[in-house]
């Protein structure tokens, strides 16, 4: 394959991989979106096999290394479970870091790389390594840590050192100083040195990071992690003056910023006060001895009177939360959905932007449990229902069902968009216990004359109340 | 000894109403009052004595002697000036005031040094709905003007078509959707007439549809919301093209129900004599304005009168003509207020100090303890949002992606920001080679596109959105395989290059990038499988 026959398979692989980002904005099209990314990155890889940077002696090996990695990948996608899906995508984030990590080594110990570069290419190129590499490293041990958060290995709690921002500062300059050592380095056994130590300080920058970040920001965290690998394969992408890989980094960098963002604002929360670290400890020790504890009784039901107010309801809305995802409810909800609609009930599900541990991970678990998805909705397209909704129930979900995000400004979370479930006529919460979510805020929601509390595991009330509705 | 709460006959003339029912009498007295109430008090309404001494109130003959002896006296209408002569110095009056139209019976008031809660001056507040006796005579009132349409009309409401002929159904429309218009509409179209409804106010759009009316609208932009929910007055331009919209429908419908309100104005003259005579011989209009003047200029208030064929209705006691029901209605709203007094302790033990601080009874009391203290500042919430309170939750709407153009950067911002964009870019092109500006253009553009395509995702997609950029992330795999067995041809043999160690660390790198790239796009397909509509 001629270099100008790989160079315009790139461009086509490139354009496959837009309009893969592009058909994933709607249901109808997405699945011809992934198709295209598939179809993107077979293009990509055979055009490299076959092109003129890669001889047949390699062949070999590439296809051993693809074999085994395409084994592991598609048994890991065929047993994770929906309810993994957020440890599954934090741990492929850090195969990639680590692979960016890797070809940047590779890349520095090749002399051939650089023999025949101008001295500024050469420190341009250097530094290309150095910012590869570093992005590689970071977003490797933060998926790490991030995957282990998620899984239950490391507890949810965020870990705040003390003095951390002046930690990550120093980390910082102590980065652009061994960067500057690498630069002026002569050779590769002189600039190895600096090269490694960045590499352990921004190890550790990672891990520090995502420890500080509680539970309930981890759906930023996540997609800020995506974020990151998308930019570690730009910067190989520029290491290797590679524009295939300068594209789709850009792409998956900025796709998964916008992310972020999007996270961000649907908890009413700064970039970087996420990034900093450090919800529900910081901002709430001193609101919550400020502000205006709820008072009042709250109000206990049991499974059979849940079914009772379902039954006779006429507009029941769903509002699911990490806790059903804990318990695997799903299916059971569904279940619940499924026999009320067949009595005529109009059921919907309202689906908070940050409701779960990542990004949609609602929907998904929904869509997992065959819940058709033109009765889920988003919380500004259902909000202004819930005065006509007879019955909202709430499962597993606290902060953002909080009615002091509105109503009390001095609360942690003020100004945090939630659905307004205490506008329904009734609303039912289901929880395990009266213990605080973890932004760490009471919820009023719980004392409201119209609210009743079903206390109990998630999937084992919402089975009692199936059976209930059934007989 | 405990409060005592009297419930004198109303004496205004044709008003059936009474301040009181039986079951409002019995939850007083748990509350701790003692209720009296004046003998024949509920004769109009249907409510004997006996029924009122059933439920634990004394009865008297002498109604000076309820007067003097009560803390707090219960009322519907405004008292008149014997009434106010009778009220006890220092006593407590809750009634209908309307203090604005009546200064006069103000400053009496203050004069015994009363204490005076207007039921007609309770702020429009969420929390004040349950004492809101406006909207529950309003919403009386509308059911009302029905009833005295059909009563009046030749008419079936609903179209049918029997063996004498075909029927065709009334049609009505409702001129203000309040709450006196909207129960008008819940009524008529229960009654199966065809319903169409207008309002300045254009949110109250659904609301009409939602009781099945139609809204009719008038093609004029101009928001119609004042404070507190109420309508406002209106533009001249817009009254000429209101004017026009309420011609049209005069000639095509059968009944007519004015509920246009202003705080504090007159009614507004919104049917013309032209209109009525463009109506079909045999129409109704029913205008619940009357009292303040009348919404068409033909209305007599007090009396049905019949005008170029049509007969007006200008009844101004539609509320009291269901005498029972409205009772109920206000008298419930009056235990709520007591309640909330209660709670805010503006009544405790034997005494009445209303709790200026709170809301509610601030916007109601007009006279406190001889001190008149009407009208209240404005209220902090209104029903219906203002202006300013809309633009945020725009914002928020745009900041979830949905596809909208987000909000113009203010002026500096965007010169900082492109001020910096401007240095970071000079110094690029000042020191960078040709070689790596090529890349960065790509990259630039990249990101661009990225953004682009990225931001009018769905919020339920982003959990395969992110898996498939991990997936596509994977591409760093090229950055492996073009490392591990280059042309070796083409490099000079004095270099060494450490063959095995590249050769493995892309071995390496390959393997991780491509369990990202199969596991990647395989559970974003089996993610995607399963969104089914």
């Amino acid at each position: 394959m001629t270099s100008s026959l790989s160079a315009i398979s790139y461009l086509g692989a490139a354009i496959l991989f837009i309009l893969c980002l592009g058909g994933l904005s709607n249901q109808e099209t997405a699945r011809r979106g992934n198709l295209f990314g598939i179809v993107g990155m077979a293009i990509a890889v055979v055009a490299t096999i076959f092109g003129p940077q890669v001889a047949a002696a390699g062949l070999p090996y590439i296809l051993g290394a693809m074999v085994v990695g395409a084994a592991i990948g598609l048994y890991a996608a065929r047993v994770v479970k929906m309810t993994q899906m957020p440890e599954l995508v934090a741990l492929m984030h850090s195969l990639v870091g680590l692979a960016a990590m890797l070809v940047g080594y590779a890349n520095y110990i090749d002399p051939a790389v650089s023999a025949n570069l101008t001295p500024a290419e050469k420190t341009i190129h250097e530094i290309e390594m150095y910012v590869g590499v570093l992005i590689g490293a970071v977003t490797f041990s933060g998926s790490v840590i991030a995957f282990g958060k998620l899984s239950g290995r490391i507890g949810g709690k965020p870990v705040l050192l003390p003095g951390r921002h002046w930690l990550n500062l120093a980390g910082l300059l102590l980065v652009i100083w061994f960067g500057y050592a690498f630069v002026t380095a002569h050779g590769v056994a002189e600039g190895m040195t600096p090269m490694i130590v960045m590499t352990v300080v921004a190890l550790l920058f990672g891990v520090h990071m995502v420890m500080a970040i509680g539970g309930a920001d981890m759906p930023v965290v996540v997609s800020m992690l995506n974020s990151y690998s998308g930019w570690a394969a730009a910067a190989t992408g520029f290491m290797l003056s590679n524009d295939l890989l300068i594209v789709t980094g850009a792409l998956v960098g900025s796709s998964g910023a916008i992310l972020s963002y999007i996270m961000c604002s649907a908890m009413n929360r700064n970039f970087i006060s996420v990034i900093a670290g450090g919800f529900g400890t910081d901002s709430s020790a001193p609101a919550a001895a400020g502000a205006v504890q709820p008072a009042g009784e709250v109000t206990p039901i049991n499974a059979a009177e849940t079914a009772e107010l379902l039954r006779e309801a006429k507009n029941v809305v769903i509002v699911p939360g990490y806790g059903m995802a804990v318990a695997q409810a799903q299916h059971t909800v569904f279940e619940i959905t499924r026999a009320l609609r067949e009595r005529g009930v109009e059921v919907r599900f309202g689906i908070h932007p940050v409701a779960g541990r990542m990004p949609g991970h609602m929907n998904v678990l929904l869509a997992e449990a065959k819940v058709p998805y033109d009765i889920v909705f988003e919380m500004d397209e259902l909000n202004e229902d819930f005065p006509d909704t007879d019955v909202a129930m709430v499962i597993g979900a606290n902060d953002i069902v909080n009615p002091a995000a509105q109503e009390d400004p001095t609360s942690p979370i003020a100004g945090m968009p939630v659905l307004e479930v205490w506008k329904a006529k009734t609303s039912i919460v289901m929880k395990r216990s009266m213990a605080s979510g973890y932004a760490g805020v009471d919820n009023p929601l719980f004392y409201k004359d119209n609210n009743r509390m079903l206390f109990g595991d998630a999937k084992k009330m919402l089975d009692e109340v199936l059976v209930a509705l059934k007989s | 000894m405990s409060l005592q709460i009297g419930v004198p006959r109303e004496v205004f003339p044709g008003e059936k109403r009474v301040a009181t029912v039986p079951e409002v009498v019995e939850k007083l007295i748990k509350q701790g009052f003692r209720v009296a109430v004046e003998a024949g008090a509920g004769d109009a309404a249907q409510i004997s004595d006996d029924a009122y001494r059933a439920a634990g109130a004394e009865v008297l003959a002498d109604r000076s002697r309820l007067w003097a002896t009560s803390d707090i006296v219960f009322k519907v209408r405004a008292p008149d000036a014997e009434e106010v002569g009778l009220l006890r110095e220092g006593a407590t009056l809750v009634s209908f005031i309307w203090p604005a139209q009546n200064p006069d019976l103000l400053k009496q008031l203050a004069a015994r040094k009363a204490t005076v809660l207007a039921m007609d001056s309770v702020p429009r507040i969420s929390r004040a709905q349950k004492l809101d006796a406006l909207s529950s005579m309003a919403n009386i009132g509308g059911y009302r003007a029905v009833i005295e349409a059909a009563h009046e009309f030749g008419r079936f409401f609903t179209g049918s078509i029997t063996a004498a002929g075909k029927v065709p159904p009334a049609k009505v429309f409702v001129i203000g959707a309040g709450v006196a218009g909207l129960a008008a509409i819940g009524a008529a179209s229960g009654l199966g007439a065809i319903v169409r409804a207008n309002d300045t106010r254009p949110e109250v759009a659904d609301q009409i549809k939602s009781l099945g009316g139609e809204y009719v609208p008038v093609d004029y932009q101009e928001e119609g919301s004042g404070v507190g929910g109420y309508a406002k007055v209106m533009s001249e331009g817009f009254q000429k093209a209101q004017r026009e919209v309420f011609a049209k429908q005069a000639r095509e419908v059968d009944i007519i129900i004015t509920t246009a309100l202003i705080p504090g104005k007159p009614a507004p003259r919104l049917i013309t004599e032209d209109m009525v005579k463009s109506m079909k011989q045999g129409s109704v209009i029913v205008d619940m304005a009357a009292e303040q003047g009348g919404n068409c200029e033909l209305t007599v208030p007090g009396e049905v009168v019949v005008r170029h064929g049509v007969t007006i209705i200008g009844y101004k006691d539609l509320p009291s003509r269901l005498a029972k029901q409205a009772s109920t209605l206000y008298g419930t709203n009056l235990f709520r207020l007591m309640e909330d007094m209660i709670k805010t302790k503006s009544i405790e033990g034997d005494a009445v100090r209303i709790d200026m601080q709170d809301e509610v009874l601030r916007g109601t009391t007009v006279i406190d303890k001889g001190e008149v203290t009407w009208p209240p500042p404005p209220p902090k919430l209104s029903a219906a949002p203002p202006a300013q309170a809309a633009k945020p939750a725009a914002a928020t709407v745009k900041a979830k992606g949905h596809g909208e153009p987000g909000e113009p950067m203010s002026g500096t911002k965007t010169a900082v920001l492109f001020g910096a964009g401007a240095l970071l870019f000079l110094l690029i092109g000042r020191y960078a080679p040709p070689s790596f500006l090529g890349h960065f253009t790509v990259f630039v553009l990249a990101c661009f596109v990225g953004y682009m395509v990225v931001w009018n995702v769905k919020p339920a997609l982003h959990t395969p959105l992110m898996s498939v950029t991990n997936a596509v992330s994977s591409i760093i795999a090229i950055g492996a395989l073009v490392q591990i067995a280059p042309d070796l041809s083409k490099i000079s043999a004095d270099l060494s290059r450490p063959n095995e160690w590249i050769r493995w660390l892309s071995v390496l790198a390959i393997a991780l990038a491509t369990v990202n790239m199969f596991g990647g796009f395989a559970v974003t397909r089996r993610m995607l499988e399963m969104f089914r509509k």
